[in-house]
């Protein structure tokens, strides 16, 4: 069942092309890799799918809708989620302010006024996913800017979460991360798509994005220039459909080794 | 290593409790107790209900300025024009109450509604025109004093009626209406920053403008919202001002808008945005209020007051930069 479809998506920023017609499905509970070299077009691939960007031309549906006139909050209501690579996280607030930002339940205060946050069931619920995850946050209550890189990265992750998505974008998840916690992200995403959330990954390290992938988009001068399942595919030909061509052998041994 | 795994001291900890439960830096409090007895001390006039209530008074209008700052500033933005669009409210409620002659209720709207418009138009700019808050606010500044004088011909607007005098003089209970006013003001604003979706959406908008737009905020319109309270904010301190005077004075607020975002920094407000909070602000107003009736009890020139809230300004700035760098040396 195709969740995500995207049609001849088309995006420039001034004189600048960034995607000639772009086409990309996701079917629920599949993991897909997106790779391409740097200016390939990936980030602003997936802005436009999360409402950051505005595609010029082109179609995007999620679960049977015509989403493109959405904005970021109405997307995130239907179920998209991204875990940006800077994170994207209010340095100065704490964890559940991060996980509830732009989505606070709130409550009536004495009764009488509404609108207000409700702070102590934020707390609450933040914990409980936290704890979910399996991580452990010195502090719940102190400032997400104070934790180390992989604490902030479980608050992202977190936040992603919380509201159960039907898909999530993962920008360079691991890029930042120490081995260890690698292989925590890359379980992560396997529990994803056993709970049937889809997942695309966008990576730069080949070996993580064949290990936990089902299909690999390589997006090549801003077209989805090739499809591979990965069951059916090796890094030779990832790494050959990335740099189209030229010395394929070297690259690819290159990457073999890293 | 050690410090790891022992538990933060006592002050650390009642710190973090101030700063987490009531949001307040509690440096501010101590620095407001250290001042006010070394004035008592200094002088004996100081330590009296009717001095306390001058200093309350006093205090007033740039408190309401000092909470219009501190939402700005909140949200990462700025306005440098709070003094002057408080200057042009006072005049635009004179001008409607005197010259035009309607009843005061339309006065009092005409003074919000001037500083609101006037604030509205520095957030359509910053937000759609792309000019920095820095030079939108300080072009309004020009622009707003400007048009205070020429709405009052360069002359004070007198002959209030009793009704709007009263909101500037009037004492029930004993009580001056302004600090009525700013004391309740301070209570709405208080609860709309620290406990609503709108309050916490300013300080991460603040925070991180990009992890706002991620999380679905409409930056831009929330912006404008900001910029358009301010400037609302700055209309009810003309009101106060001008009823308290009993003038529409073209020249009232310059240089208020130094005391107020001063006030606001010592209350911890981050200058960057992302952390405020409006007790501390009031707390920070109140330092400001104390250091002028302070210096002013002891006969300090009042060019010497102007200097001595400037450097509070820096001094301010210096200790929050100092300390943000020494937690994040951790």
């Amino acid at each position: 069942m195709t969740l995500l479809s995207l049609r001849g998506i088309r995006k420039s920023f001034g004189a600048v092309d960034v995607l000639h017609g772009v086409d990309l499905s996701v079917a629920a509970g599949e993991v897909v890799g997106l790779v391409g070299d740097n200016g390939a077009g990936k980030s602003t691939l997936m802005k436009t799918i999360t409402g950051i960007y505005r595609a010029d031309t082109g179609s995007i549906e999620f679960d049977g809708k015509d989403i493109l006139a959405l904005d970021p909050g109405q997307r995130r209501q239907l179920g998209i989620e991204m875990i940006y690579q800077d994170l994207s996280l209010a340095k100065q607030q704490d964890v559940a302010s991060n996980i509830f930002l732009g989505r606070e339940p709130t409550k009536r205060l004495f009764g009488l006024f509404p609108g207000f946050v409700d702070k102590s069931e934020m707390d609450r619920q933040a914990a409980r996913m936290i704890e979910r995850l399996g991580a452990h946050l010195p502090s719940i209550n102190r400032s997400v800017g104070s934790f180390s890189g992989g604490q902030q990265q479980t608050v992202a992750i977190a936040r992603a979460l919380t509201f159960n998505p039907k898909l999530v974008i993962m920008d360079e998840p691991t890029a930042a991360l120490a081995v260890r916690e690698v292989q925590s992200v890359l379980d992560l995403i396997r529990r994803l798509r056993s709970e049937g959330i889809a997942v695309i990954l966008i990576s730069h390290r080949l070996n993580d994005v064949l290990s936990v992938t089902d299909r690999i988009v390589v997006l090549r001068h801003g077209r989805a220039d090739a499809d591979l399942v990965t069951a059916k595919t090796n890094m030779n030909e990832v790494v050959s459909r990335i740099v189209g061509g030229g010395d394929i052998a070297a690259a690819a041994a290159h990457e073999q080794r890293g | 290593m050690a410090s790891e795994t022992t538990q933060p001291g006592f002050w650390a900890r009642v710190q973090r409790a101030s700063v987490e439960r009531l949001h307040i830096r509690l440096e501010s409090l101590v620095v407001l107790l250290a001042l006010s007895t070394a004035m008592a001390l200094l002088s004996p006039y100081f330590l009296s209900l009717s001095n306390f209530l001058n200093i309350l008074l006093a205090t007033s209008t740039i408190g309401v300025l000092a909470i219009a700052a501190t939402f700005v500033i909140g949200s990462g933005g700025l306005d440098l024009s709070l003094g002057s669009v408080m200057g042009l409210a006072g005049v635009a409620g004179a001008f409607v109450a005197v010259n035009l002659g309607w009843p005061s209720v339309f006065a009092v709207v005409a003074c919000i509604l001037a500083g609101g418009i006037a604030g509205h138009i520095n957030g359509q700019l910053v937000t759609r025109a792309f000019v920095p808050a820095f030079i939108v606010t300080l072009g309004m500044l020009g622009l707003a004093r400007g048009l205070a004088l020429v709405i009052s011909q360069g002359r004070a607007i007198y002959g209030l009626p009793p009704e709007i005098v009263y909101i500037g003089q009037g004492r029930p209970f004993g009580i001056p209406m302004p600090v009525i006013i700013l004391v309740l003001t301070a209570i709405v604003a208080h609860a709309v920053l620290a406990y609503t979706r709108f309050g916490r959406h300013t300080l991460a908008l603040g925070d991180s403008e990009g992890a706002a737009r991620a999380a679905g905020i409409r930056v831009e319109h929330h912006r404008r919202i900001i910029y358009t309270l301010s400037g609302a904010l700055a209309g009810l301190a003309g009101l106060l001002f001008t009823a308290r005077v009993n003038a529409g004075d073209p020249t009232a607020g310059i240089n208020y808008e130094l005391t107020a975002i001063t006030a606001a920094i010592i209350g911890g407000t981050n200058l960057f945005g992302g952390r405020a909070s409006i007790l501390g602000t009031m707390i920070g107003a109140l330092i400001m209020g104390v250091l002028q009736n302070g210096l002013t009890l002891l006969a300090v020139q009042s060019y010497y007051q102007q200097m001595a809230i400037g450097a509070v300004l820096i001094l301010a700035v210096f200790i929050d930069q100092y300390q943000v760098r020494k937690e994040s040396r951790v």
